[in-house]
């Protein structure tokens, strides 16, 4: 079990437990974080293959954590696994628990569906519908499940707001969502989320497809969703992770070799092999 | 240097002479079937042909409104019972049908897409005409879903399948349920390319003839009764084209230009609908 760095109240400090985790540290922050989502020893498989092989850690509220890694490490398949989307490929399996405030989601009779409204999900390449227009598109989450939508303007807004997309699409919400450029298209499906008011949002390689302005943008909006939502965001790119997370965690070959908080995965990591990753000598 | 570029410029003109070659003596049959029926057909045409009854031996005159009538009868018969199932088991298949139910299915559509059609008629005079006492516009019906069925099938599961499945995942994601984002995204998305699928089988339902011969059998009068054998286009042109009367022979054509031209409007049709969807829903 692999803890995350703790961040205490003003003055206290706490040494971390001993292993894997970080060193000892002070971190000065008013509010001390709140556990969000928890994983248990999660194993994930594809087939008989095991992507992930037993994977603990803790997600705290209104934090941004940030999973790195080498291809193939499991990064994705772990975000999946905490929204459940991970058994939605034939022939995958999940073991271990996942804790959503302190309740499995894997629990059986635990409806896929409902986890799914709480934790929403951005994925790599921007997947807008392209049968819908951009206003439709946001409302999708509502739309699909035959809600009827009373306040429709107002909950488009307000989410093309959040997702600072609002100002260029203001005027053309009727067109489709395909016809936007690609940076426009993410920030779009982020407002998609966005528009469910989700309680965690994952973002598997938002940026990965984009170029390095709507990176920014992207970032940036990151920046500011870290304020209200707890994310967490996979990404290839280290300068992303140390820019946009509070908290860093180093998966390599399905397992966790490292998790704390971001300045001290990249300024002193205790494990060699995540120093050897971020100063690049593999992956 | 300029030997080399001269030998691929002259290899570049055989070729390219080649293509357009076979591509002309393709296109000759084609157009001359069109050519020659619209010949044929335009001569001696006249709108009573679409409104009233054949004329008995021996009369001139009469025409083929009940065959047309008849055959939109039959197609709607074959298509209310093939589109709806050939759709869903298309939908099973493609997005359940990872299991043996969904290999036989596939395999059992690929053969049944390859069964004569006569060899339909004969299954569905023995099963239906036999159990009914008589031929009827219903066994006809049958008789011609089950030639469209494996087309509906098919290319409905072909279009499923084209759907990305980022877009299946987006849907998940959002917190809706499976058979939500099959129904909304999934078949939505690929309605329109799923809608030519059907023309292009309702097309061919339309010019069969084989399977109606002993089934729809034919009819002489005005008949919706779906108890009652039916006339229809086909067989009507058939029956018309073997006769010994040179008038007759004039009614046939007129109505083989009469069932291209609705199979060409239900093509054109299946076009508009295409493009349309592609735009927008």
């Amino acid at each position: 079990m692999i803890s995350l760095a703790q961040e205490a109240a003003p003055v206290e400090t706490i040494a971390q437990p001993s292993g894997v985790g970080s060193a000892p540290q002070t971190i000065t922050t008013a509010t001390p974080p709140v556990e969000k989502m928890r994983a248990e020893s999660v194993h994930a498989y594809f087939g008989k293959t095991e992507a992930l092989k037993g994977i603990s850690l803790s997600l705290s509220e209104r934090r941004v954590t940030a999973i790195i890694g080498p291809s193939g490490c499991g990064k994705s398949t772990f975000v999946r696994c905490l929204n459940r989307m991970h058994e939605v490929v034939p022939g995958t399996r999940v073991e271990g628990r996942v804790l959503l405030d302190g309740v499995n989601i894997y629990e059986r009779g635990t409806d896929p569906v409902r986890v799914r409204n709480r934790v929403g999900m951005v994925f790599q390449k921007p997947n807008p519908f392209p049968a819908m227009s951009i206003k439709e598109n946001v409302l999708a989450g509502l739309l699909l499940n035959g809600v009827r939508v009373k306040d429709a303007a107002e909950v488009v807004e307000r989410a093309l707001v959040q997702a600072a997309l609002w100002s260029e699409v203001k005027d053309i919400l009727d067109r489709s969502g395909a016809s936007l450029s690609g940076g426009q298209q993410q920030r779009l499906c982020i407002a998609r989320a966005l528009a469910l008011e989700p309680e965690v949002l994952l973002m598997d390689e938002p940026c990965s497809a984009l170029d390095p302005i709507a990176t920014s943008r992207i970032e940036e909006l990151i920046h500011m969703l870290g304020d209200k939502y707890t994310i967490v965001i996979v990404t290839h790119n280290m300068q992303q992770a140390a820019r946009v997370s509070h908290h860093t965690a180093f998966f390599y070959l399905g397992e966790l070799v490292e998790f704390a908080d971001t300045d001290v995965i990249f300024t002193r990591p205790s494990n060699p092999r995540t120093e050897d990753y971020i100063t690049g000598r593999f992956g | 240097m300029n030997a080399i570029l001269q030998r691929r410029l002259a290899k570049d003109l055989l070729m390219r002479g080649a293509c357009v070659a076979a591509t002309v003596l393709a296109l000759i049959p084609l157009v001359s079937v069109l050519f020659y029926i619209a010949r044929s057909g335009i001569g001696g045409f006249s709108w009573h042909y679409l409104t009233s009854l054949p004329a008995p031996v021996g009369e001139l005159g009469g025409g083929f409104g009940n065959a047309l009538l008849g055959s939109l009868v039959l197609v709607g018969i074959a298509s209310a019972i093939a589109v709806p199932m050939g759709v869903l088991a298309a939908v099973y298949l493609a997005e359940f049908g990872q299991n043996r139910l969904g290999t036989a299915a596939r395999f059992a559509a690929d053969v049944m897409a390859g069964v004569p059609s006569i060899a339909v008629g004969i299954f569905v005079y023995g099963v239906i005409v036999l159990a009914m006492r008589g031929f009827s516009a219903v066994a006809g019906g049958i008789a011609l879903a089950i030639l469209m069925l494996p087309t509906v099938v098919r290319t409905t599961e072909e279009l499923i399948k084209l759907v990305p499945s980022s877009l299946r995942e987006a849907g998940l994601a959002l917190g809706v349920p499976k058979w939500r984002v099959i129904l909304k995204v999934v078949v939505r998305t690929g309605a329109p390319g799923m809608a030519t699928g059907v023309m292009l089988a309702v097309a061919r339902a339309a010019g069969e003839t084989a399977p109606l011969l002993f089934t729809a059998f034919g009819n002489r009068f005005w008949s919706t009764d779906l108890r009652q054998p039916i006339a229809s286009l086909p067989v009507h042109i058939y029956t018309y084209a073997v006769s010994p009367y040179e008038d007759w022979h004039h009614q046939a054509w007129s109505a083989a230009l009469v069932l291209l031209l609705s199979v060409l409007i239900l093509n054109v049709g299946a076009r508009i609908i295409t493009r349309q969807g592609g735009e927008l829903r």
